[in-house]
């Protein structure tokens, strides 16, 4: 799974019908300090998360499972609403390898 | 399977069913020379590692689901092992 | 399938039950021509390969078509040692620079 923040959503009117009354959101993902990292990616919610949110979304097959056994032509699906992310500061020593 | 180190936890409330009772660990991948490599991934945790191990990640679906004992959920990484020893002949 | 050339091993105690007893090697992705393309990755040996050695993997759910990963939570697998590549227009390259004692 990847962390990213919700910035926007996206309407199809015309869509796969499987998609029909699922949210297409856009998900920018994030590095390790929280800031914006790479191109945003469109993703199925699963979860109500909405724009400003801190996500994280499962990306591939694993994606479409949410909704097993229906297959749903998804290759990414945000799966939980961030709450908190606890990171080791870069260059602190281990305490143990 | 990569290499990586724990550098931190994800805490969520609302997520998936399958997700629940899992802890989400924030795992940086890491070059065999232990440089890191890329940027961190998420992974759920199935052998109990925590912050500051190295550890071994199965980054397709069915190992992670099944490394985690939730099949047919939404998991593409999960830990798999802690790592004792890397022995690099080259 | 990808080449690839095994450089070490991987020992972890506390892994998934289903890893037990299964050799993890460190191979480094190659070209055909041998050239190291910098990636790395952990795979699960089902065939006795060792260091030093050229071998062929498979990724993702294929790797559990391997009939000793069957079910088990393995992501990369080494299916074969190779013998020799050989590429249009030049001779064979005999790929097993083995140290295997």
């Amino acid at each position: 799974m990847y962390l990213g923040k919700v910035i926007g959503n996206v309407v199809c009117t015309m869509k796969n019908p499987v998609l029909e009354g699922k949210k297409i959101l856009v998900v920018q993902p994030l590095d390790r300090a929280g800031k914006p990292k790479g191109k945003p990616v469109i993703g199925l919610d699963s979860v109500g998360a909405g724009a400003g949110e801190t996500i994280y979304w499962c990306r591939g097959r694993e994606a479409s499972f949410v909704w097993y056994p229906t297959e749903v032509p998804t290759d990414c699906t945000i799966v939980a609403i961030v709450d908190r992310v606890n990171v080791k500061e870069k260059g602190t020593t281990d305490s143990h390898r | 399977m990569l290499i990586g180190r724990v550098i931190g936890e994800v805490w969520a409330t609302q997520k998936q069913a399958s997700h629940e009772a899992r802890k989400c660990l924030y795992v940086q991948p890491l070059n065999l020379d232990g440089s890191e490599r890329g940027e961190p991934i998420l992974a759920l945790d199935a052998v109990d590692a925590g912050v500051g191990d190295r550890v071994l990640v199965a980054t397709e679906g069915f190992s992670a689901m099944t490394a985690v004992g939730r099949p047919n959920s939404p998991i593409d990484m999960a830990v798999v092992g802690v790592v004792d020893e890397v022995e690099v002949v080259e | 399938m990808q080449l690839a050339r095994v450089v070490g091993t991987v020992v972890a105690t506390r892994k998934d039950p289903r890893l037990e007893g299964k050799k993890l090697l460190v191979v480094k992705t190659i070209s055909p021509t041998g050239e190291d393309d910098g990636n790395y990755l952990v795979a699960v040996d089902t065939v006795g390969a060792g260091a030093g050695e050229t071998v062929l993997i498979v990724q993702g759910g294929s790797a559990r078509m391997a009939a000793e990963c069957k079910d088990r939570p393995v992501d990369t697998a080494i299916i074969g040692v190779v013998d020799a590549v050989r590429l249009d227009e030049q001779p064979a390259r005999v790929a097993a620079t083995s140290s295997r004692k």
